[in-house]
């Protein structure tokens, strides 16, 4: 509880419907400035569900606090600038719009760059360079996952939420989206980073919490979730 | 010949028309989901507002003033009207257009008349541009053409070229994604309901006076313009924009080819006369299904290709 003065997010019982059915129901969870935080859990069990309402993309009820500012009841866009960025799990790039224009469209404002230029991005992946007249739509997956994590760090956030980075990628490519995020974390940008499988999580994060049917079931570092082999066993191993 | 080329002129003229009434709708659906039975209406209440105009001021300001007016009563219903009921679904919001479109259409009969008002081609433009194989080429068609052309140009460079325009264009596949980085998406959809209205309104101006301005002309057009959207499919302002051609040039060839399928089996050398079986229906011309034709093409694409010609979404 004593962190909670010092958090940059803190989520108190958040809940939340799709239709009748209950998703998430009471949600607790903080994240410091600068902190790399997880978020776990085996597929339907809310996590996905928890970054859109925290991003205001499904109703919240309960409470989301951002440097000291409700987040309830705001619209995605003002969410967006309170400093909270968001990389959906389905990636969600605009496929007629080219890699540049992507880009440009996750600047806040025309021309108004923070932490990250257009620069940075075609130097760490020189393949969105090469490409950056291209469609986005004729990237490959791997490409499209970098780009949307760029184009969400175009407008600066000070926290990032992303949504199953790794899915579906091959190792070499989970080894570059590893690399970003160290990356995102050297520049002092808080990470909420949710998984399914322990891949990168525990290599990075510096806390986890562990999600089962709509609330937290585990809170703790790499270490203790490494020691708990029942909550691995009941809320993550397949 | 002459009927193929004077046909193709005024094919492009009508589908031009139905270019700037569905560019608009097509926007609008893509975007927002919303089937707005009320545009049309604006179409019409662009007529009269430019016949209205032009009786004071004259024609020019009236081609100005006319898309203004119904740019910013469009700008108003989504604000004030649509983005309340749009909390409710999407059924509310069809009703509620479609009662709009009610509204339009008695507010104009109660104003204007229950018939057509003497809304006029301008002077400067009532004459004859020039004459192919005997027949003229009215300057003001050629206008239309002009102001479509201009109109074209400008969205495709406004939703390319400008920033607003591409926050657009990618709204029209991922507006949560929009939202989720930082741009006002109700802001948006307010500003492409507006200038949809607007474009709605101009063709209003331009095509009142070509055809006739009166309380009907909304009911009479509405049904195409649905057919052109559909067509051409949802996301795709180019789908759109070669669907309101075919369907300009299909509605203008249909009237002068005065053939049936009489006539097309008279060509292998069977005679249908009132004895053959079917004749009623084999001697139907083809300017009698004319208008139609849309409707059976909306039909069988919707089973064959429900996405539409270049459609990039199901819904």
């Amino acid at each position: 509880m004593a962190s909670e003065n010092t958090a940059m997010l803190t989520v108190r019982g958040l809940n939340a419907f799709y239709g009748k059915s209950h998703i998430l129901q009471g949600v607790d969870l903080s994240i410091s400035e600068g902190e790399i935080v997880s978020l776990l859990g085996r597929n339907g069990v809310g996590r996905s569900t928890t970054c859109k309402a925290i991003m205001g993309l499904v109703a919240p009820h309960g409470e989301v606090i951002f440097k000291g500012r409700a987040m309830v009841g705001l619209r995605p866009d003002q969410i967006a600038h309170a400093g909270i960025g968001y990389v959906p799990e389905d990636r969600q790039v605009f496929p007629s719009l080219s890699v540049r224009q992507n880009l440009e469209l996750g600047l806040k404002r025309a021309n108004t760059f923070g932490r990250w230029t257009l620069e940075d991005v075609y130097r760490l992946f020189p393949n969105l360079g090469e490409r950056r007249d291209n469609a986005a739509g004729v990237l490959s997956g791997g490409e499209q996952q970098m780009l949307a994590m760029c184009r969400t760090l175009m407008g600066d956030p000070d926290l990032i939420i992303i949504d199953e980075p790794t899915e579906g990628l091959a190792p070499k490519l989970v080894e570059q989206v590893g690399e970003l995020l160290d990356e995102i974390a050297r520049r002092g940008v808080a990470i909420l980073l949710v998984e399914q499988k322990l891949t990168i999580a525990l290599k990075i994060s510096k806390r986890l919490y562990v999600m089962g049917h709509g609330h937290i079931v585990f809170e703790g570092d790499p270490a203790s979730l490494a020691a708990d082999e029942t909550i691995r066993k009941e809320w993550l191993e397949v | 010949m002459e009927v193929f080329v004077v046909s193709l002129l005024n094919g492009l003229v009508y589908g031009m028309l139905l270019f700037m009434l569905a560019s608009g709708l097509t926007l609008i659906f893509s975007m927002m989901g919303v089937l707005n039975f009320a545009h049309a209406s604006v179409y019409m209440l662009g007529a009269y507002f430019a016949y209205t105009i032009s009786l004071y001021l004259g024609f020019w300001p009236a081609l100005i003033l006319a898309p203004i007016l119904c740019g910013l009563l469009g700008a108003a219903i989504e604000m004030y009207g649509l983005r309340q009921v749009h909390r409710h679904g999407h059924i509310p919001e069809l009703l509620f257009t479609f009662g709009l479109a009610l509204i339009i259409e008695k507010v104009v009969q109660m104003t204007w008349g229950m018939v057509a008002v003497p809304y006029r081609i301008p002077d400067g433009l009532d004459f004859s541009l020039f004459t192919i194989y005997g027949t003229q080429f009215p300057a003001y068609r050629a206008f239309m053409l002009l102001i479509s052309a201009l109109m074209f140009a400008a969205i495709w460079l406004g939703l390319t070229r400008t920033r607003i325009g591409l926050i657009i264009q990618a709204s029209l596949t991922h507006p949560d994604m929009v939202g989720a980085l930082g741009h006002n998406v109700p802001r948006v959809f307010t500003i492409v309901f507006a200038a949809g209205t607007a474009l709605a309104g101009l063709a209003g101006v331009i095509g009142g006076n070509y055809r006739v301005t009166e309380p009907g002309m909304a009911f009479s057009m509405g049904p195409i313009v649905f057919v052109v959207v559909v067509f051409g499919g949802l996301g795709s302002l180019t789908g759109c924009f070669i669907a309101s051609i075919i369907m300009g040039l299909i509605q203008t060839f249909a009237v002068v080819l005065d053939y049936s399928l009489a006539d097309l089996l008279e060509l292998v050398g069977i005679v249908v006369t009132k004895a053959t079986p079917g004749a009623e229906f084999l001697t139907v011309s083809l300017p009698r299904i004319g208008a139609l034709l849309p409707f059976i093409l909306l039909v069988l694409i919707l089973v064959l290709r429900p996405r539409g010609l270049m459609g990039t979404r199901d819904t």
